[in-house]
């Protein structure tokens, strides 16, 4: 599995790529929970982008929702962004809808977690 | 083994349907009946049949009781819940005067699935022979237990007067209980449950509830889809959403109807039925899930596709 990330000013953004299952969920795993330590340790936001994953699996929202839980004991944003209509439906499925903050697009996630975050985007001639 | 029939399938706590909600109920057929001929019998029995189970059944609300349904003269029947009851009057009712003998197979020992014993008025009957099966070391002394003063006025000697027989299974060994291979397997549940896999001539059925499924392990998926390959039917615990059952509910025992598809797509089962329903979904929440469960198998689907059911008590399935 392919993990991309960016830093718009305070906000990481983190975009996964291909299928989350239980093969691949750890990898993941592995390349997340740092980003996810270090951004609740400076009460940075973070966003995950994943308009490029076409299905994510209960191992793989396992992740999520560790993510989510570091985050929100630290008091730190986590937004998730550009779900495709597959994930989108197995986060309703599951109720991870009721646990994640989910927006449509990238920019309305930044725009959600951090002014700052959103201008250097927009900055960056993105999208 | 010809297919099971569900006498309970409510989680943790049996439930009845209340005034208010019947009320919900006739009201919204008598909504859907506005325009509809409903002059004879025939025309009522054709509109009831085109109502939403939701509306015009109810999945009921007794606690965990399956039936096995095999080739021979005796009962098979999962767990002890609630629903053990009319199971065992549909029993006495069938049986013209003759002996019977019943196997019964213990998930595990918690209140909800033992406490249909005390009334199973088969086991009160001089020449019936239950026999209960389990690999839990303390069956008999649960099951005794819940007969003693101040829990109940009758002691369990004194209702069953010797009718009652224990066999312990050791995991992970088949047995041949009347003419089924009966298999059994450790899971996640405080005080340990146990899965069963049972098969005969070719046919495979799965009991596994309360059972939760520790994402993280991959050993521990890699188990269950063993036990769970290519069996016609597997009844699973799904009382609760997955993100329920890996953060409000964690460690409360239980699985989500995610990891339910997920399991049976990797086994390659044919009929997934989930039991164990939450005590506090009603008719509706219940069927909602069911549409969404089966939705999940539609998108989720890599191979033939896996027959989705939501359990009610008096539902039968077939192999």
């Amino acid at each position: 599995m392919q993990v991309t990330t960016q830093q718009f000013s305070d906000t990481t953004v983190v975009a996964p790529v291909g299928r989350i299952d239980h093969r691949s969920a750890a990898e993941l795993e592995a390349a997340l929970l740092p980003l996810v330590s270090q951004a609740a340790a400076r009460r940075d936001a973070l966003v995950l982008d994943l308009s490029g994953v076409d299905y994510i699996s209960s191992v793989g929202l396992r992740v999520l929702m560790i993510a989510a839980k570091q985050m929100r004991a630290a008091q730190a944003r986590l937004s998730v962004a550009a779900l495709q209509s597959v994930v989108a439906e197995i986060f309703t499925i599951s109720r991870f809808d009721k646990v994640l903050t989910v927006n449509a697009t990238l920019e309305g996630a930044l725009a959600q977690v951090s002014d700052a975050a959103l201008a250097a985007y927009r900055a960056a001639g993105k999208p | 083994m010809k297919g099971a029939r569900f006498w309970g399938t409510r989680g943790s706590l049996p439930v009845a349907l209340t005034s208010a909600g019947l009320g919900d109920k006739l009201r919204g057929v008598l909504r859907a009946a506005r325009g509809q001929p409903i002059a004879s019998d025939a025309d009522i029995e054709r509109l009831l049949g085109s109502l939403p189970f939701a509306l015009a059944g109810t999945y009921g609300g007794h606690s965990s009781c399956v039936q096995i349904h095999s080739d021979g003269p005796d009962y098979l029947v999962c767990d002890m819940g609630s629903g053990l009851r009319p199971f065992g009057q549909a029993a006495m009712a069938q049986r013209a005067g003759q002996a019977q003998t019943f196997h019964i197979f213990m998930s595990h020992l918690h209140w909800d699935h033992i406490m249909g014993l005390p009334f199973f008025v088969p086991a009160f009957i001089p020449g019936n022979r239950v026999i209960i099966y389990g690999s839990h070391r303390e069956i008999e002394f649960a099951l005794r237990r819940q007969q003693e003063p101040p829990s109940f006025p009758v002691g369990f000697d004194t209702i069953f007067e010797g009718r009652v027989e224990f066999v312990h299974l050791e995991p992970g060994v088949p047995h041949e209980v009347a003419g089924l291979r009966v298999t059994t397997m450790l899971q996640r549940h405080t005080g340990d449950s146990y899965g069963y896999r049972f098969e005969s001539q070719g046919k495979v059925l799965v009991y596994s509830t309360d059972s939760e499924h520790p994402l993280a392990d991959p050993a521990h998926t890699e188990r269950f889809v063993q036990f769970f390959r290519d069996a016609d039917l597997v009844i699973f615990d799904a009382m609760y959403s997955l993100a329920d059952a890996i953060s409000v509910k964690a460690d409360w025992g239980h699985s989500s109807n995610v990891v339910a598809v997920e399991l049976c797509q990797l086994a390659g089962v044919r009929h997934l039925c989930m039991t164990h329903h939450e005590p506090v979904f009603d008719d509706a929440a219940i069927e909602a899930m069911l549409a969404e469960t089966r939705r999940l198998e539609e998108i989720t689907r890599g191979g033939a596709a896996l027959r989705v059911s939501a359990a009610y008590d008096g539902l039968d399935i077939g192999l």
